[in-house]
This record gives structure tokens, sequence and C-alpha cells, in this order.
């Protein structure tokens, strides 16, 4: 069972975090021909946020399209933002659009691929998160 | 000093209806919907603010852009243009114009900030500094140096340790004024700035790494060896420059953490662990939130502060919700 979804471009950092996290988890398609994902456990979404400025544009388009099915929206339990905090007002803002949205928490953010420490935290925090649901 | 430039030795008409590289296209719509001019900028609400200042103040002011101007005349002007013939597609191309003519922007903004704040002997005075300060001159010519080289993989990491990283010494100052409410129009500015040069480093390190892929492991090695020693090389310098600037001032310690942390982000944009262990990239949280209001907030619901947090119920959502 994966209790992560993510996203991450053909740059790969987020992808790069989850592999660290050793966590099961699967990722939303980054091409229009391939397979849509639909899950069917509740999960935690992670999710980047390159170059922001404002909200135009800050969640990337497949997510949305993931997002725009309504099990795999039922099922979200919160997010998880990446970014980096040079972008301002953009940091992590797609987490917090899909937050609001969504009406979950904006669980945790971390920069570019993330340090030992987010990967620890985020690591033990999801492992105690899961416990505690119903 | 200058070689003759290296140019592209073949070129086709770019068609943007077949692209190679996803990127390259997403880089290029996010470099141009952040397009700014400095004109758009109030910069003139900061005329009272600026008497504020001390005239130590001031002078490190203006020591700090001048410092800061070099850096965006050379990447304007060499840096990112040297990239071009690097570049493995025709897009790539497109978008390091955009960058070297974004880099010209940022330095012809900070004439604008020293146009309205001082006088034409303090401007004339901060630029002839600019030309005697060894570690600022050693700055400049280290990178110089890189961008001469002959090889692509080692220009781009010369180029993002410039764009992530050696900016900091300088953005620092802007930031340390507007978390105590000062010269707040002008940090508007910078933030500008800042945010072009976290999408310039973000997108050189993503060549970057495409371009490692390709190489032989030891030839990676070698990659990884030459990065490390430029970063060692660059700090040890950064240092020095950071204290002829703000020791007098008392912020050299809180300046060096706030290097440590983007130095930290400069090898991530290449692809590298970080280099700085949390103990020494603690940045003043007043600086951070003068960087990005989000970066302040506690946002660790995992560590138990976020009881404040309400989940409420999943409500329906429609593409058109999205704004996208």
């Amino acid at each position: 069972m994966a209790d992560i979804v993510y996203f991450s471009s053909t740059s790969g950092n987020t992808h790069r975090f989850i592999e660290k996290l050793g966590r099961p988890a699967a990722r939303i398609p980054i091409y229009a021909r391939d397979e849509p994902l639909q899950v069917s456990e509740p999960y935690v979404l992670v999710v980047p946020t390159y170059g922001g400025g404002d909200n135009k544009g800050a969640v990337p388009k497949q997510v949305i399209k993931f997002l725009n099915d309504e099990q795999n929206r039922s099922l979200i339990r919160g997010v998880i933002g990446a970014g980096n905090t040079n972008f301002g007002t953009g940091y992590c803002l797609a987490g917090d659009i899909i937050a609001k949205k969504c009406k979950v928490p904006h669980m945790f953010r971390f920069e570019v691929f993330g340090t030992p420490d987010d990967v620890r935290i985020v690591h033990d925090g999801l492992e105690s998160f899961w416990k505690q649901q119903p | 000093m200058i070689d003759k430039l290296k140019l592209v030795s073949h070129v086709d008409a770019i068609n943007w209806n077949r692209i190679e590289d996803e990127k390259d296209v997403e880089v290029w719509n996010r470099l141009t919907n952040n397009f700014w001019l400095p004109e758009k900028v109030p910069l003139s609400n900061d005329v009272q603010s600026w008497a504020t200042l001390t005239p130590a103040e001031q002078l490190l002011t203006l020591r700090v852009f001048t410092g800061l101007t070099l850096l965006d005349t050379i990447q304007g002007t060499v840096g990112a243009v040297s990239l071009i013939p690097d570049a493995i597609t025709p897009h790539e191309e497109a978008v390091y114009t955009n960058i070297a003519f974004m880099e010209s922007v940022h330095a012809k903004s900070y004439s604008s900030i020293f146009s309205t704040l001082a006088s034409t002997k303090e401007i004339d005075e901060a630029f002839r500094w600019s030309t005697e300060n060894v570690n600022l001159q050693r700055k400049a010519e280290i990178i110089m140096k890189y961008y001469q080289g002959d090889d692509p993989l080692k220009r781009k990491v010369a180029s993002v340790l410039l764009e992530s990283f050696l900016f900091y010494s300088g953005f620092y100052l802007p930031m340390y004024f507007s978390s105590r409410a000062r010269l707040t129009n002008t940090a508007d500015l910078i933030r500008l700035i800042i945010r072009d040069e976290a999408v310039h480093g973000y997108y050189i390190g993503y060549k970057f790494q495409k371009g490692l892929e390709a190489a032989s492991q030891e030839r990676r090695d070698e990659i990884k060896d030459y990065t490390f020693n430029l970063m060692f090389e660059l700090y040890e310098n950064e240092i020095q420059y950071t204290q002829d600037l703000y020791d007098e001032h008392g912020l050299t310690e809180d300046v060096k953490k706030f290097l440590h942390y983007n130095a930290n982000k400069a090898l991530m944009n290449l692809g590298y662990e970080a280099m700085f262990p949390k103990t020494v990239t603690d940045v003043n949280p007043a600086i951070l939130a003068a960087l990005s209001p989000n970066a302040d907030e506690n946002h660790d619901f995992f560590s138990g502060s976020g009881s404040s947090y309400v989940i409420g119920k999943a409500v329906n959502t429609e593409d058109a919700d999205w704004d996208f």
C-alpha cells in the first residue's frame, strides 16, 4: 500500500526526496499519454513549486488532473510542499493552494530534495500520523 | 584577457512546436511570466528611510550593491552567454538568452537604486571601491576563469555557484533592512532578483545533471571533486569578503549562516548533498521571513505544533477552480 502520492518533474528533485524517505509511494505521471494514476487508499500528497510568483500555474497541471478525479480527491489527508525559499511568496505555493482547496493540513515544507533532517522528520511524522488515523 | 567567444557552429530555425526537453518550455514560461523592470518598483518611497540610516550603513549599502552589480554584469555579459554553445537543445539556447538579458536588467536595477538614494559622488566612490576590493575582484576572477575554460560541465558548476551562492553575502543586507522595516521597496526589488536567480540556478543545475547522466563514473568523480574544490575556494574568499563588509556592523556571523544555508542549496541545485550541517545553517528567522513569508511560519505539523490545524471536509473541485 502506498501512503504517499507525489509529483516530480523531469528534474527529479521530489523523486529523490521520496527515494530517501523509503516509504511506499505512487508517482503521478508526467505525460498525458501515460496511464492516469488512481488511488484507493488514503494518502499524503508531496508536491513541488518551482519558480512561482503568483497563484497562476503554481500547481502542476498533472496534479490538477489527478485531483480532479473525485475518488483521488476524497482520499487526500495532507500535503507536503517542496521548493526554495528564494522563490519568495511562491515558496511551496502549490502545497498552500491544495491544502486550502482540499481542506487538509500543509504538513511540512522542504527545499530542493530535502536535507537528512527533513527526511527523518517526514519519515517519523508519517509513521505516527498513519497510526493515529481511524 | 578574454579569448574570442566561442559561438555555436550551426543553427537551425528554432521550432517551438517540436520540443525535446519539456523543462525548456516550462522554464521559458516561468521566466517570461516573472519578467519585471526596476521602473515598476516605487524606489523613491525609500528616500525617507534612507535618510534614517547611519553614514556607515549607507556606505555599506552602496558597496554591497556595487558588488552585486559586478556579479550580475559578469553573468549577463559572459556567464549566461558562455553557456549557449554548450546547449543541447535550441530551446535551451533561447532560455540562456533570456537569462542573459535578465541579468543585465538586474545589473541596471542597482543603478536605479543608486540614483534614487545617493549622490553621484557617493555612487562613483562606491564603484571605485568595488574595483579596489581585493576579495570582490578575486571572486570575479575565479568565476571568469572557469567561464573561459573548455569544459561545459565545469562552466555550469561555476554558473550555479554564482547564481545560487555568491550573491547571498550581498542579498543578506536588504533582507536585514527589510526585517527592520527599512528600505522596504528596495527589498521588494531585490526579492525579484532573488526569485530570478533561483530559477536560473535550478535550470542550469538541471542541465548540469542531464549532462552528467551521460558521463562515466571517472568523469563524475572528477566533476564532483572539482565542484567541492571550487566551492571551498569561493567559500574562503566569500568569508573574507563578508568580513570586509560586515565586521564593523557586527553582522558577520549572521551573514555566514545565510551563506552556509545558500551554499547547501547551490550544491543541491547541482544534485549534490548539502555540505554544511544544520548547526551552522540556522539562519536568523527574521531574515528568512524577509525572504519568504512562508518560511517563517511553523509548518511542522509532525512536531506536535500542528494542533491548530483544522482538518475540514474536502470540497468538490473542478478544473476551473484551480486558476490554472
